[in-house]
């Protein structure tokens, strides 16, 4: 059942990524971006963390994507010219890119023994809810870093009012 | 029962991705979102690892993440609203006024 669950959206992801890599008009990035950020809300479902699969689709798939498709379409963005890219990005980064792929493809599948199975569940051993665990935590030992978070998004908001602003 | 390596795998190939369509894109709006899509593959790590240790630490850092994306995703597009006041244009290759 996980497996499937597990192929289906993971392939579906590296799908809408690529498919985000190749095309070339920005609202078709934006929409395969969706799909991505879809397919991973159902994988952290399946992880057992059902606080974050519903905050991933309403903070990211639901706000931030919004977002970046005003944004395109504000901006009336067209197609993208292709041009050379920069030098150093085909020297140093897509080898540099590849080794970290490579890289961490063999050190996970070296201890896959010792990094264990995942089992399907919503709840962590029956007894309490995953969102309790996290609001108990949140709320407890964390209330000071989630109250300057609070702080962090208001300057955020403004400082998105004062950049936006006709006069600059 | 899937292993929680080919979790971890799937992070690390949508991270290459991101990492790739960082670097061949000249729109700044899509490189904008290939970083979103790096965060994101951080953040299934994360909840990969929160998962093995039965913890919920790991989630809670993704909750943080989560919030510090938005609120970059927020900036960052009006910084792209008034560069392109500015420079008129979304290609990377023509803001280059501190190269010259």
């Amino acid at each position: 059942m996980q497996i499937a669950l597990f192929t289906i959206f993971g392939l579906l992801a590296v799908i809408a990524a690529l498919n985000m890599l190749l095309q070339r008009h920005p609202i078709n990035s934006a929409l395969s971006l969706v799909v991505v950020m879809m397919s991973l809300a159902v994988l952290y479902w399946s992880l057992g963390a059902e606080f974050l699969a519903a905050a991933q689709i309403i903070v990211y798939a639901g706000a931030v994507m919004v977002l970046f498709v005003f944004v395109v379409m504000l901006l009336n963005a067209g197609e993208e010219q292709r041009t050379k890219g920069s030098k150093i990005a085909s020297i140093a980064g897509f080898p540099g890119a590849a080794a970290i792929f490579c890289l961490l493809t063999f050190i996970f599948l070296k201890n896959r023994a010792a990094l264990g199975n995942t089992q399907l569940s919503g709840l962590y051993n029956g007894a309490e809810s995953n969102l309790t665990r996290i609001a108990h935590a949140l709320f407890t030992n964390l209330l000071l870093p989630f109250e300057v978070t609070s702080v962090l998004v208001l300057v955020a908001i403004l400082g998105a009012v004062v950049l936006a602003r006709k006069e600059l | 029962m899937v292993p929680t390596s080919y979790y971890l795998i799937l992070g690390a190939v949508l991270f290459c991705i991101g990492i790739a369509s960082f670097l061949i894109r000249r729109n700044i709006i899509t490189i904008f979102m290939s970083i979103e899509l790096m965060l994101n593959a951080v953040n299934l790590t994360f909840v990969a690892f929160a998962h093995m240790w039965g913890q919920v630490a790991g989630q809670i850092f993704v909750f943080f993440v989560m919030v510090v994306a938005a609120a970059e995703a927020a900036v960052g597009l009006a910084i792209i609203i008034a560069l392109f006041r500015v420079r008129q244009t979304l290609n990377v290759d023509q803001v280059n006024l501190l190269k010259n």
